[in-house]
Formats: C-alpha cells, sequence, structure tokens
C-alpha cells in the first residue's frame, strides 16, 4: 500500500506543489467549519461589525449554552438537547436494522441467485434515485394506515426502506468479491444458508459494516424531510428543532445561536467521521468500490 | 349547623368545579410556524392560557419559508388521517381545506362571543366557509409599510419621507450622492412580490390593486395600468444594491438601522429588528405608508383553523383555544411582542407604539371607507398556485434585463391563467 | 487486505459444528429440508422485495397516476390526460430547472472526479499527517446543508463572504459575485455541493489506488515509465470500476439536490437556480398543484432511468462473465 512511488521522498518541486495543492484544498474544505465556530463565539454587535474570519473581540460561550438550553424552538425554549434523545432513538435502530437487512440482501444476491434476483437487483437500483418529495404523500397514508404516522417507529421504518436500497448496494458489491467456491466448499459439507452467513460471510463483512454504518448514520441523522413529516410533536429528531430555531421567517435573528446549534446537530456526525474516518477509507478499499 | 352546611356546599362546588373542569380537560396539538424569541414566547402566552383552563397544549412547531414547510407536514398528516387539532393557515387556504371537509364549525364560540361584532368584515369573511366560522384570526400585520431612517434622510437633504413611487425614484439620486443606499431589499421572491404588491397599489390603486392582484383578472394583470406598474417596479430596481440576492428581510432591515440604506419596504414585523437594537419610532427612525398607498392598507392576517376532532373534550378544549385567541389578553400581549395590532378593533391601544397606532387608525378607517386589501404576497389574496405564478413572473422580471414591462404584462396574465 | 480476510473463515474451524444447527433438518427429511433451503434466500429477500415493489414502485405509479388527474392540494382522480405534462412544457421556470440540472450535474459529477482523483493521487504520496488531511477533506459529507447553508451563503455573498474578506485585505479589484448574478448563481451551487461531496470521492479512489496490485506498478517502473504515464496508462484503467460507482453515488446527488438550492439561493435570484427537485416540491406542495409536480416527478423518473439502465446492463453483464 502506499508505495506507488518507490523513491524516498525528497523535497523536491513535485512534493512543494503536492503539499501547496493539499494545503489549498484544506483551507477550501476547512473555511464553513471556520466561519461557523469562530460566528459561534461571536456577540450579535461583533458580527454584525466584523469580518467573516476575523476572530471575536471576546470569545464568549453565551451561543452555545443558549442553543443547548435556552433557546426556543417552539412555544418551548429549552434548546436543541431534548431533542438529541429523539434523533439517537431514531437513528440507532434504523441504522442497525436497515445495515442487517443490507447484510442479508446483498449475501443473497451473490451468493444465492436466483431467477429474477439479478432484475430485482437493478429495481432496487433503481430505489435509491427515487427523490424523496415524490414519496411523501402515499408514505403518509400508508403509515396512517398502518397506525404508525407521527411516531418514532413509523420514521425508524421508512428511513429503514429507503436507506435499504443503499445498505444492499454496498453490500452486494462487497459480496461479490467473495469467491463463490468458499460458500460452494461449505454447503457441500453441508452448511446450510444461516450457517454460511453466520460462520463466513460475516466474519468476513466488518469493513463494509463500518463503511455502511457511517453512511446510514449521516443520511439518518441529517435526515430532515421525512423527519419533519413523520414525526409527532414530541418525536421531533434534531434537524428540525435546528430548522426551526434557524429558519425564523419574521422573527430577530441570532446567528451566533444558530451556528452553535448547527455544530451541536452536527456534532455526532462529525465525531463518527473524525474517529472512523480511517476506517471508513479502509472499508472502501476493502471492497465495496470493486463493484 | 349552617356552618357544615356551608363546608358541604362550598366543598360539593368545589368537587363539582373540579369535576366539571376534568371533564372538560381536553387536549389541543397546535401546528404553528412561530419559533422565533419574540414569537415563541408570545405563543406560550396562548399556551399558558389554555393550561390555566385545564386543557393540554401539545405544541408542534414546523418553521420555515412562511410556513411553506408546516403546509406540508399538514398535507401529509390530514392524508394520514391524523390532522392536528388545531393549525395556523391562513388566507384562501382555509377555503381549500375546508371545502375538502377536514374544518370543524366554530359558529357556536363565536355567536357566543360576538366574533361578527368584534371583527372587521374583510376579515371575518377570510374566516368563514360558506357563512359558518371554521378560523379564528390572530393579529393584522401591515405589509405596506416604509421604514426609513431618519438621520440618512435628513443627510441626504430630504425633509419628508416619499409620498408617491414617483418622488421616491426622484430623491434617491439625493441619497445615493449622500453615500447611502436608496432602498434596502432583500432579493428573495416573496420580497420581490412584497415590494411589487406596494407598487400596484400605490400606482394603481385599491381598486386596481382588487382586480389584479385578488381577482386575477386578465385583463388587468395584461392591461396599460399593469405596464406602467411593471415599469414603475423595474425603476426601482437601480436603487437597490447589487448585493441583494438572496438577502434576509432582517439583514435589509439592518442596512436601514445602520444607516447604510435609505429606507425599506416590508410589513411590521420589521419593528422588532428596530426595537431589538434599542430604536425609537418617529425619532430613530419614521414609519410610513408605502409611497402612493396613505389611503390603503395591505393586511397579511395569521390565523388558527379548526380541524375535526372526535371527542368531546378535545373539542371543549378546541372551543376554549378559539376563544381565548381573540381574548383582550392575549390580543394585547401577543401583538405587543408580534409589532402586529389586534384584530379586534374595539380594544385600547395604550400600550402600543405611534405606528401600531397609526396601523389601527387606518385598519380601522380603510375597512369602513375601502382600501382595505389582502395581500398577495404573503397569501391573503389568491390560492397559492396563482400566488406562485404570481412570483415567478415578478421575480424573474425584477432580476433579468430580457423582458420588457408589457413582454412582463403578458407573461403575468398567461402564467395566471396557467396556474387557475 | 482483502485477500487477508478471505483466507480467515477456511482456516477457521467453526464449519463443522455450524453445520449441525441449520443443517440437521436435512438430515432428517432431506426433501423438505432442500427445499426449505431453496427457499430461504427467496425468504430473506422477500420482505425486502415486497417493500420495493410497494413503496418504491407502487408510489411511482402512484404519482404517475397523480400526473395524469387535476389534483391541486391533495389527491384527486379526475382525469385530465396529459394536460399537466402540456402545462410543463409550457412552463418557463420548468425549462429553467431542466437546463439547470444539466449544467449543474455535468459539472457537479465532472468537477467531484477530478478533484477527488487528483487529491486522492496527491494524498497516496506518502503525505505527512495524511489521516488528518483525509479527515478535512472528508468531513463535509458529514454535515447537511440543513447546518451549513448559512455559513455557505455568507461566504459566497459578495458584501459579506469572499469579496469582502479579500477587499479588506487590500485586494480591492477581487470580485466575486456569482451567487447575486442570476447567470453566475447556478455556479455557485456546483462549488458548496463539490464541497460536500468531493471528498468521499477521494475516498473512494484512495481506495480504488490502495487496492491497486503494485507488482504491475514496479514492472512498469522497471519499464523505465514515468510516475505520470504510469498513473495515465496503467492505474486509472485499473480504477473503471471506481469511476462507475463514484458516477453513481454522484448522479444520485445531483438529481436529489435540494436542501442545497434550499439553504444557499432559495432558488433565486429570480428562479435562476431551480432544479427540477425544488421545482417538484414548490409546485406540489407549496403552491397545491400536486398533478403538476408529480408530472415533473415523472420526467425526472424519466431520466434516471435513461442514465442508469447502460450502467446497469454493462455492471450486470459484465458480472456474468467474470
Amino acid at each position: 500500500m502506499a508505495e506507488l512511488t518507490l523513491n524516498k521522498p525528497r523535497f523536491t518541486l513535485g512534493r512543494v506543489f503536492v503539499y501547496a495543492t493539499l494545503l489549498v484544498g484544506v483551507l477550501f474544505y476547512l473555511m464553513p467549519l471556520l466561519v461557523m465556530l469562530l460566528t459561534s463565539f461571536k456577540s450579535m454587535d461583533d458580527i454584525r461589525s466584523g469580518n467573516l474570519l476575523a476572530l471575536p473581540d471576546v470569545f464568549l460561550f453565551d451561543a452555545w449554552i443558549k442553543a443547548w438550553s435556552s433557546a426556543c424552538t417552539g412555544v418551548a425554549c429549552e434548546g436543541v438537547k431534548g431533542y438529541f434523545w429523539n434523533s439517537i432513538l431514531i437513528t440507532v435502530p434504523a441504522v442497525l436494522i436497515s445495515t442487517f437487512l443490507g447484510a442479508l440482501n446483498g449475501y443473497v444476491l451473490t451468493k444465492w441467485k436466483f431467477r429474477g434476483s439479478d432484475l430485482f437487483f437493478g429495481l432496487m437500483l433503481f430505489g435509491c434515485f427515487i427523490p424523496f418529495q415524490v414519496v411523501i404523500l402515499p408514505m403518509a397514508q400508508t403509515l396512517g394506515w398502518m397506525g404508525l404516522a407521527n411516531t418514532i417507529p413509523g420514521l425508524v421504518f421508512v428511513h429503514i426502506v429507503y436507506g435499504m436500497s443503499f445498505t444492499t448496494l454496498f453490500f452486494r458489491n462487497f459480496y461479490v468479491a467473495v469467491p463463490t467456491e468458499l460458500i460452494n466448499a461449505a454447503r457441500i459439507d453441508g452448511a446450510g444458508f444461516f450457517t454460511i452467513f453466520w460462520r463466513i460471510i460475516l466474519p468476513l463483512s466488518g469493513p463494509i459494516f463500518v463503511v455502511c454504518i457511517i453512511w446510514q448514520f449521516t443520511q439518518v441523522w441529517n435526515d430532515f424531510l421525512f423527519g419533519v413529516v413523520y414525526s409527532g410533536g414530541d418525536t421531533k429528531p434534531i434537524t428540525v428543532a435546528l430548522n426551526n430555531l434557524v429558519n425564523t421567517s419574521t422573527g430577530v435573528k441570532e446567528y451566533n445561536v444558530d451556528m452553535a446549534a448547527a455544530m451541536i446537530a452536527a456534532l455526532p456526525t462529525l465525531v463518527v467521521y473524525v474517529l472512523a474516518g480511517k476506517y471508513f477509507v479502509r472499508g472502501l478499499t476493502a471492497g465495496a468500490v470493486k463493484g | 349547623m349552617l356552618t357544615t352546611f356551608a363546608k358541604r356546599t362550598i366543598l360539593a362546588t368545589a368537587i363539582s368545579g373540579m369535576l366539571s373542569t376534568a371533564a372538560f380537560a381536553g387536549s389541543v396539538e397546535v401546528l404553528h410556524y412561530w419559533t422565533s424569541g419574540g414569537e415563541a414566547k408570545s405563543a406560550a402566552v396562548l399556551k399558558d392560557l389554555l393550561e390555566k383552563e385545564g386543557h393540554e397544549w401539545k405544541d408542534f412547531a414546523v418553521a420555515g419559508g412562511g410556513g411553506e414547510s408546516a403546509m406540508t407536514v399538514l398535507k401529509s398528516r390530514a392524508v394520514s388521517g391524523n390532522p392536528p387539532s388545531a393549525a395556523q393557515i391562513k388566507g384562501p387556504d382555509i377555503q381549500e381545506w375546508a371545502d375538502l371537509g377536514f374544518l370543524t364549525e366554530l359558529d357556536n364560540v363565536a355567536g357566543k362571543n360576538n366574533w361578527d361584532q368584534q371583527l372587521p368584515a374583510v376579515v371575518a369573511d377570510v374566516m368563514k366557509y360558506d357563512g359558518h366560522y371554521v378560523a379564528v384570526p390572530v393579529n393584522v400585520h401591515r405589509v405596506n409599510w416604509l421604514w426609513a431612517n431618519s438621520e440618512v434622510l435628513k443627510k441626504s437633504g430630504i425633509a419628508e419621507v416619499p409620498t408617491s413611487w414617483e418622488e421616491l425614484i426622484q430623491v434617491a439620486p439625493k441619497i445615493k450622492a449622500a453615500g447611502f443606499i436608496p432602498l434596502a431589499h432583500g432579493g428573495q421572491a416573496w420580497q420581490d412580490a412584497t415590494l411589487f404588491e406596494a407598487v400596484v397599489l400605490g400606482v394603481g390603486g385599491a381598486d386596481f390593486y382588487q382586480k389584479s392582484m385578488v381577482e386575477a383578472d386578465a385583463d388587468a394583470l395584461s392591461g396599460d395600468t399593469m405596464v406602467k406598474v411593471l415599469d414603475t417596479f423595474k425603476r426601482l430596481r437601480p436603487l437597490i444594491d447589487d448585493d441583494a440576492a438572496g438577502r434576509e428581510w432582517n439583514i435589509a432591515t439592518a442596512m436601514v438601522i445602520n444607516g447604510k440604506a435609505a429606507m425599506q419596504v416590508m410589513g411590521d414585523w420589521a419593528k422588532g429588528e428596530f426595537t431589538a437594537a434599542g430604536k425609537t419610532p418617529g425619532k430613530d427612525y419614521i414609519c410610513a405608508p408605502a409611497p402612493g398607498t396613505q389611503n390603503a392598507f395591505t393586511f397579511n392576517v395569521d390565523s388558527f383553523a379548526m380541524f375535526e376532532v372526535s371527542n368531546d373534550e378535545d373539542k371543549q378544549a378546541q372551543a376554549d383555544l378559539a376563544r381565548l385567541i381573540l381574548e383582550p389578553t392575549f390580543q394585547e400581549t401577543f401583538n405587543l411582542n408580534k409589532g402586529s395590532i389586534p384584530v379586534r378593533t374595539d380594544l385600547p391601544m395604550d400600550n402600543f407604539d405611534s405606528c401600531a397606532k397609526m396601523s389601527m387608525n387606518d385598519f380601522i378607517n380603510t375597512s369602513k371607507q375601502g382600501g382595505l386589501v389582502p395581500s398577495m404576497a404573503h397569501g391573503m389574496a389568491v390560492p397559492s398556485a396563482v400566488q406562485g405564478a404570481i412570483y415567478d413572473t415578478v421575480t424573474n422580471f425584477f432580476n433579468s434585463d430580457d423582458m420588457t414591462p408589457e413582454q412582463a404584462a403578458e407573461r403575468l396574465a398567461k402564467a395566471v391563467r396557467a396556474a387557475i | 487486505m482483502t485477500a487477508h480476510n478471505m483466507t480467515q473463515p477456511t482456516a477457521s474451524p467453526a464449519l463443522p459444528d455450524g453445520a449441525t444447527s441449520a443443517a440437521a433438518p436435512a438430515r432428517r427429511k432431506s426433501s423438505c429440508g432442500d427445499r426449505v433451503q431453496r427457499l430461504l434466500p427467496k425468504l430473506v429477500l422477500g420482505p425486502t422485495m415486497v417493500t420495493t415493489l410497494l413503496f418504491i414502485y407502487g408510489y411511482v405509479i402512484w404519482t404517475g397516476v397523480l400526473s395524469l388527474t387535476k389534483s391541486s392540494f391533495l389527491p384527486n382522480y379526475t382525469f385530465v390526460g396529459f394536460l399537466q405534462y402540456e402545462k410543463l412544457f409550457d412552463n418557463d421556470r420548468w425549462d429553467v430547472a431542466s437546463l439547470n440540472i444539466l449544467i449543474f450535474g455535468g459539472l457537479f459529477i465532472l468537477i467531484c472526479l477530478a478533484i477527488g482523483v487528483l487529491m486522492a493521487i496527491l494524498l497516496d504520496q506518502k503525505i505527512r499527517s495524511e489521516g488528518a488531511i483525509r479527515t478535512i477533506f472528508l468531513y463535509p459529507m458529514a454535515l447537511s446543508f440543513i447546518v451549513t447553508g448559512t455559513a455557505w451563503k455568507w461566504i459566497l455573498n459578495p458584501g459579506l463572504g469572499l469579496e469582502k474578506l479579500m477587499h479588506d485585505w487590500g485586494f480591492e479589484s477581487f470580485t466575486f459575485d456569482w451567487l447575486v448574478d442570476p447567470d453566475m448563481a447556478i455556479y455557485t451551487l456546483v462549488i458548496a455541493a463539490v464541497w460536500q461531496s468531493s471528498g468521499f470521492v477521494m475516498a473512494l479512489f484512495l481506495a480504488g489506488l490502495r487496492g491497486v496490485d503494485n507488482s504491475i506498478v514496479k514492472a512498469a517502473q522497471l519499464d523505465g515509465a514515468s510516475m505520470p504515464t504510469i498513473y495515465r496508462r496503467i492505474i486509472l484503467p485499473h480504477l473503471r470500476p471506481v469511476f462507475f460507482s463514484a458516477f453513481i453515488i454522484l448522479s444520485h446527488i445531483a438529481i436529489k439536490s435540494f436542501d442545497l438550492v434550499m439553504a444557499l439561493t432559495g432558488g433565486g435570484p429570480g428562479y435562476s437556480t431551480d432544479l427540477p427537485a425544488t421545482f417538484m416540491y414548490t409546485t406540489a406542495f407549496s403552491r397545491g398543484q400536486l398533478a403538476l409536480g408529480s408530472a415533473s416527478a415523472m420526467l425526472m423518473l424519466g431520466v434516471v432511468l435513461a442514465i442508469l439502465i447502460p450502467y446497469l446492463y454493462s455492471e450486470l453483464r459484465g458480472k456474468n462473465h467474470g
């Protein structure tokens, strides 16, 4: 790995160019985050008068405290803290179930193909592309029929249904690279469908689980559309609370609180990317991209 | 003996009192889009009042785009068979919902509390479907306001706020010469439309406004008056700075507050920004009717429509909510906070500032003498499809240079026809 | 990495025990067990098949039906034929939205691929603190535009952001006013979208590069080929599947782009940055023209199919051969 340049790195013009380009990239990618962080520590006067990337006159944590515990998100002014838990209640089951089902589906679609399974995979892939705005009303009706309208299980269900296309795609592309001989040998030994899955396939799947869970976690945590439409008054996820806080039409705006709230809402996904980013690339290397 | 009897009676009444409140204690789920600090606090007043009556308030707030997201949520909840019991809906949308059979009649509460006497007929009509009240108005926003920075006007050598659009266009070079932006504006479709309807009213007058913006009459939309309106409207574009696109209205207001710009045309919610910045009306800033609309009043009324609910307790809670909304306590607190005026014309205005008093005055006068018109830009005048068609044409005409006013008027009529 | 992992299970002693549990009934009643074994894959896939058919295809059909009705506020089943499609083709705003998705989608995909490949190659040169840089490139993917929208709006706004910054620093002639220019605003969407997704593409390519067999590269180097040539002639062709995966992921992001537009431009100035997804949402929900919105959704899905079918064809056919 990473041995494409066999000669030892030297300080040549080329290396300078490499580092310079990477540095420009780093600045570009970091800028919005920097703007948000700086703004969240400023006072409103400071924001009105100062420049976007200027350091705050005084570093203030007031906005963060307000965003967490006293900003208004409805008639209640208790910040976004209560919505954090809702988001977790929605995200954890949705991610785990959709990932696990994706693994099973990928396994069937590669190792237990039957007539029409390829066609089905194609149909499913198309499902990745369906604009979610299309499904709002019919899904609302379906949830109503199922008695799940405006509940957390209902929202979890929606996330699983529309997340499965992606998880299946990830796992299928990963399992395609697993040699079929392995499976055949086990079958000759008398191992059944689930035995092979548990004993052979799952132990191989660590890297792709990481990729899939990170992907799904990001999607579900950041989701706004389903969250706003299918949640109830007290089951709203944090993105909806954030939107309520930030998106006032005829009220006075407090940008520092907005930015602090946005950072708080984004924190879990950021942490996941920073901590698991390494495994993400590793997981992709391990086969997800070979599809 | 008597004392024990008295005690018993008291106890009995107390118990029956408790029982009766308990029997009537229902809950209302309220879908609204008041989430910013001031608005949320004023809505919380309503919540407290309702809770004092023994009912439960289930809050369902969805902010964004002047209630667009809230409407999406409401539709999906209605489709799923689980609509909230009260929802913030306004203008012709109330008729649409009632037409689909979702709304419940409030004639009982309305009759007991004399709504017909308390509310101006124009407003009451919006709240009624087929002669029955199905919604409760909360407040009245005046949309055709002009906000001006006194100091900037003085420095530019302008004594009085312009009273016609022509006058405003004439004095603009003076403001520019003094180093200020004549008109603060945010280039979002709804703000373009807010400015546009003020020009329609100022140039064309209330009758023309009624014909074109409320009745969506094709001849009025494509006629000579509309061409003149569009021409005037377009001549305002150079008075606005180049960076206006996508700017929030409050940033534009801040430009007036900070003395970067001279004036802004915006509804009375802008007052909240001035107040928050510690400015006083009449001294630091001037509120005046938008140029040429001195004898007219563009209203934007927030209201709650009540959805059918099944059980009696919740029905009672709904009725109590409707009653409370129009009671003086809530009307005053809410509107003081929000910058708007009470929807009831019989309340004292002592605690309100000079702008609000003037607004109330004009509201009463125009409701008697004519000139009280619904705001197109704020969804009070035409169904949302027609409103959208007007938005599209207006904002496109205002922002691009490849259309003459004549062409724009043609397109306006065509787009509206396609949307009906 | 892949190869190493794959050797594990064969070495694992777990197989014989494992075989007992599921295969036990098979021994007792073999014909029935066989049938269960044959049915199992279908049973496992069943729920997914049902949900896919119902919640994706069922809804697509429902949308198609709606597009033929006069539904306005809520669904209504009075049929009017292809009237909504006629209205759609006569709608200036839809024209703008369709043209925009071509410009936006095309540029977005191209630039993301270019930046992704470039950054991946650079990052693969034994860079110090590679981990940190990689995380920085990747983190935008973790944030939705609901979170970063305001920041982007400020950065791109000439009066507040980059332009002002440059002026403050003394570069008076610097102009960057695309956001407020109706002809250029669509490109600001491209910038923000590239910011969000290019890091992910970089990760895909980095992973791909790490998977390339080193012996081929070494051999080529021994033959005296220069690094650029090796990349162009040997490594990049090897990454063909990565290009395909990235293309699919990127085009799905482009077509679904919605938050981005809402947060950054709201479709403005005018409606110059409207995209089909925002058009569909606005007409169907904000404006109570559900049928018209459905018609636009059907056209969008049609275009998706046109892109997807060739890809699927080559993908599935290729797999059957190899």
